[in-house]
């Protein structure tokens, strides 16, 4: 192992910078190490100033989301040791930057609000019955801890930005959809707000997502499919309204 | 650099916290009618209740009928030995099962029984089963459920990545708040008619601790320099079983659930140790035994190479864990290179919760200051000298929904006064003056506090180590008048560590000066100098600021009533 790292750090501060650049730092290398560790040693030895957003340092908030050599990833999560002696750690480039390693994620707060919310169906007896199967199709979305990572990774919001929500409010329509008490369908929603339609199944989310969420084959995929049972298949469309959603 | 333009903002009901029970009051509030301003030191979302793993006790008795209210108020009064308010503790008991239904029903999705009831795991001291999960993830579903109720409700604003500086009083009422948003660098007044301290607790004042980077007890110590009480300052939580190694996850929470679902403790020698500390609980006993049970074979030579003990969960089976205990997996396999299915944990005791806190009315959850209520981690009463697993969750619902409805209800009746604006340009120039690039590092100051504290009033104290604590703490307090960073105000983590700071000092000598004058061990307060229970020390310690004086005080609270003193054994002493 490495005694040292050299760490090259993207600075920007909308106070006195046009723009940002990168700034190196020697850090010495512990075992275990992760980058979000060599990231608090130059703010604790070397530069107090440098912004970073983190909380729990343990992979279960999704604060701490950067591009480390390119990749988004959670700096929490990503051994020193995986990444060779020369890292680079910059903010997520989808959102705007507040400064240094700091984005601007409230664009997603916006997302979340406009999502039909969890909406049970009338009349049930209480408490509730539920079955563990029923829960367990959507635990696995539920996993989500808004790193964001998906969303600064996928190419529609890069570069297109607006219409499409971003796979993290897919896997959150999900969540809410595979919720066995849930009465609304969420289609209608996801296809003439959500622009679903622009995600086009490259997978990208999937592949950074720290919570390993099948992001593109479980939600965005059956999301993707209901909508077209709603919008254009009309014997489905009269089986939901006897049956109820997705025909359960 | 000062700035001193600021931003203000009026407000029926501030809620300083956007953890579990700020945003469970949050939800109360806005279905009263008020209107409400939430402000997070960190994002939405992020605060430290996603890391609460086990679950949350509720004596539903669907997986073992024979559990009521009953035996939740016996077990948390016992183990919380006898010290907790019974009248707050007869609340959590008695409510926390509608709290419960009440989350599912705003969409959150519990573990389930084969008869299509709400799975409910065993956790440690707790007589029945009676622990409602999600997988170990119980914290992110609960936080996210709330969180989801909020944003889609109106008449309520989100304010996150702001730092509150300082409680605003005129004629002994809090009249609002002034904070620092750290993503503008800009100044915010809110003028508020009531105000909520839900801001968590501080586990950061040690070096080895199981809480996010949020939990330096900034709102107890807002609420201390306001002029409130504080109660049971020395009762700091341990939890037994944190991850050792690799050093950057030191002290990361290794669930109870490990235990509940089966999780054994062993020694180096192979000896499943806890059958000599507690042969009727084993693994499964109170915190502080556990914790303490730990301790003792590290400190007698029997521990792993990094300090910690073996946790064995391994011959539950891979299917087995991967459904009850998948973040645990992950987390070993992806920190250590441990896989849990296959190889022990190694684990050790760390710093995890504050049964300490703001003492607040038992009806109200107000605290002794007009206008200021106070509840969840922030606050004290509940969790006596040792808080059960599952019981902070309950707490947070229970007593969210309470001071939700309190604290709007007496907005209703308040006027809203406008904080004079000569205040407002003194707090504003106070923490601009902590930009000063020559001042102490505001880092090597908090390392040096919770070292200290780490060494000296850890699980096991003594007098001779708590008096050196107090001394250093006093003395860093003499340097925090030099301390400074450079940069400016705007995202500046060494400048949030500043104000930290002063709220870590604070609690620090607090809870030393609680832990000198007990002199018992009671709960996670362990003297090896005084190490049994001493019956005259029954009763609770209370800190309150005099202007810059602080006394103390000590309060019991009023005598049991029959119905409740019948469930409960009556205390014995050696």
């Amino acid at each position: 192992m490495n005694k040292e790292v050299k760490m090259n750090v993207y600075r920007f501060d909308p106070n006195k910078d046009k723009e940002g650049k990168f700034q190196e730092f020697t850090v010495p290398v512990k075992e275990g190490m992760v980058v979000l560790d060599a990231v608090h040693y130059i703010e604790n030895n070397m530069d107090p100033t440098l912004g970073v957003r983190w909380n729990c340092k343990a992979a279960r908030c999704g604060s701490c989301a950067a591009e480390i050599n390119g990749k988004p990833s959670l700096m929490c999560k990503t051994r020193v040791d995986s990444l060779g002696d020369k890292i680079h750690v910059a903010p997520m480039k989808a959102f705007p930057i507040v400064k240094d390693l700091v984005t601007d994620v409230s664009r997603n707060w916006e997302i979340a609000r406009k999502i039909p919310e969890f909406t049970p169906k009338k009349g049930l007896k209480e408490p509730w019955q539920i079955a563990e199967i029923d829960v367990s199709r959507s635990r696995e979305f539920r996993n989500c801890i808004e790193c964001f990572l998906c969303q600064d990774v996928c190419h529609v919001i890069r570069e297109h930005d607006k219409d499409y929500i971003g796979p993290r409010f897919m896997v959150k329509a999900a969540s809410l959809d595979t919720h066995p008490l849930d009465s609304i369908n969420r289609s209608k929603f996801l296809h003439e707000e959500g622009g679903a339609g622009y995600c086009n199944i490259t997978k990208c989310c999937q592949s950074v997502c720290p919570e390993h969420i099948a992001i593109t084959d479980n939600a965005i995929i059956p999301e993707k499919e209901s909508i077209v049972d709603s919008y254009y298949d009309p014997v489905t469309m009269l089986f939901k309204k006897i049956r109820g959603k997705h025909g359960q | 650099m000062t700035n001193e333009n600021y931003k203000s903002i009026d407000t029926d009901l501030l809620i300083i916290g956007a953890g579990g029970s700020g945003l469970r009051a949050a939800v109360e509030a806005i279905n009263s009618g008020v209107s409400v301003t939430i402000l997070s030191k960190s994002l939405l979302g992020k605060a430290h209740t996603v890391m609460a793993e086990g679950g949350i006790a509720a004596s539903l008795g669907d997986v073992d009928p024979e559990d009521n209210w009953k035996v939740h108020f016996k077990d948390t009064m016992v183990e919380g030995v006898y010290i907790s308010d019974w009248r707050l503790v007869e609340k959590l008991a008695k409510e926390a099962p509608d709290r419960v239904y009440e989350l599912e029903r705003m969409g959150a999705l519990f573990d389930r029984t084969p008869e299509k009831k709400i799975m409910q795991r065993a956790f440690g001291a707790h007589t029945y089963r009676r622990l409602c999960h999600v997988g170990d993830k119980t914290g992110l579903e609960l936080l996210r459920t709330l969180e989801d109720k909020i944003l889609h409700s109106s008449n309520v604003k989100i304010m996150d990545e702001v730092f509150v500086t300082k409680l605003i009083k005129k004629n002994d009422k809090v009249i609002g708040a002034v904070g620092l948003d750290m993503k503008t660098g800009e100044f915010i007044a809110i003028n508020s008619k009531s105000t909520i301290i839900a801001g968590g607790g501080c586990g950061r004042i040690y070096e080895v601790t199981s809480n996010s980077w949020e939990s330096t007890g900034d709102g107890i110590a807002l609420a201390f320099d306001a002029g409130a009480e504080l109660m049971d300052m020395e009762m700091m939580q341990f939890h037994p079983t944190g991850m050792v190694w690799p050093p950057g996850v030191r002290g990361l929470l290794v669930t109870e659930g490990v235990r509940g679902e089966g999780g054994l403790l062993y020694n180096t020698k192979g000896e499943r140790f806890m059958l000599r500390y507690s042969p009727q609980k084993k693994e499964l006993d109170a915190r502080d035994v556990v914790a303490r049970a730990i301790y003792n074979e590290i400190q007698e030579g029997r521990g792993t190479e990094h300090g910690g003990v073996l946790l064995d969960i391994s011959y539950k089976g891979k299917d087995f864990i991967m459904k009850k205990l998948p973040g645990m997996y992950m987390q070993f396999k992806e920190f250590a290179g441990v896989d849990i299915t296959k190889e022990k944990m190694e684990v050790g005791p760390t710093t995890h919760y504050f049964m300490g806190g703001i003492k607040v009315d038992t009806e109200t959850n107000s605290t002794n200051v007009k206008g200021l209520f106070a509840v969840g981690e922030a606050a004290a009463g509940v969790h006596g000298a040792n808080r059960l697993g599952g019981n902070s969750l309950a707490d947070l619902l229970v007593f969210g929904k309470y001071v939700g409805i309190n604290a709007s209800a007496y907005a209703k009746t308040a006027n809203l006064e406008k904080i004079p604006e000569a205040e407002i340009k003194d707090e504003i120039k106070r923490v601009s003056e902590f930009i000063n690039p020559n001042g102490i590092n505001p880092y090597s100051l908090t390392e040096k506090l919770r070292k200290t504290m780490s060494e000296n009033v850890g699980i096991v104290r003594n007098e001779q180590n708590m008096q050196k604590a107090l001394s250093v703490i006093l003395d860093i307090k003499k340097e925090y008048k030099n301390i400074g960073v450079g940069g400016n105000l705007q995202y500046n983590p060494g400048l949030l560590q500043c104000l930290e700071l002063h709220s870590m000092l604070e609690i620090s000598e607090l809870l030393v000066r609680g832990a000198i004058m007990r002199k018992e061990s009671r709960g996670a307060h362990y003297r090896s100098d005084y190490p049994k229970k001493d019956k005259k020390w029954l009763k609770n310690i209370v800190f309150k600021k005099n202007e810059d004086k602080v006394e103390s005080s000590t309060f019991l609270p009023p005598e049991m009533p029959p119905y409740l003193k019948e469930i409960l054994p009556e205390e014995t002493y050696e």
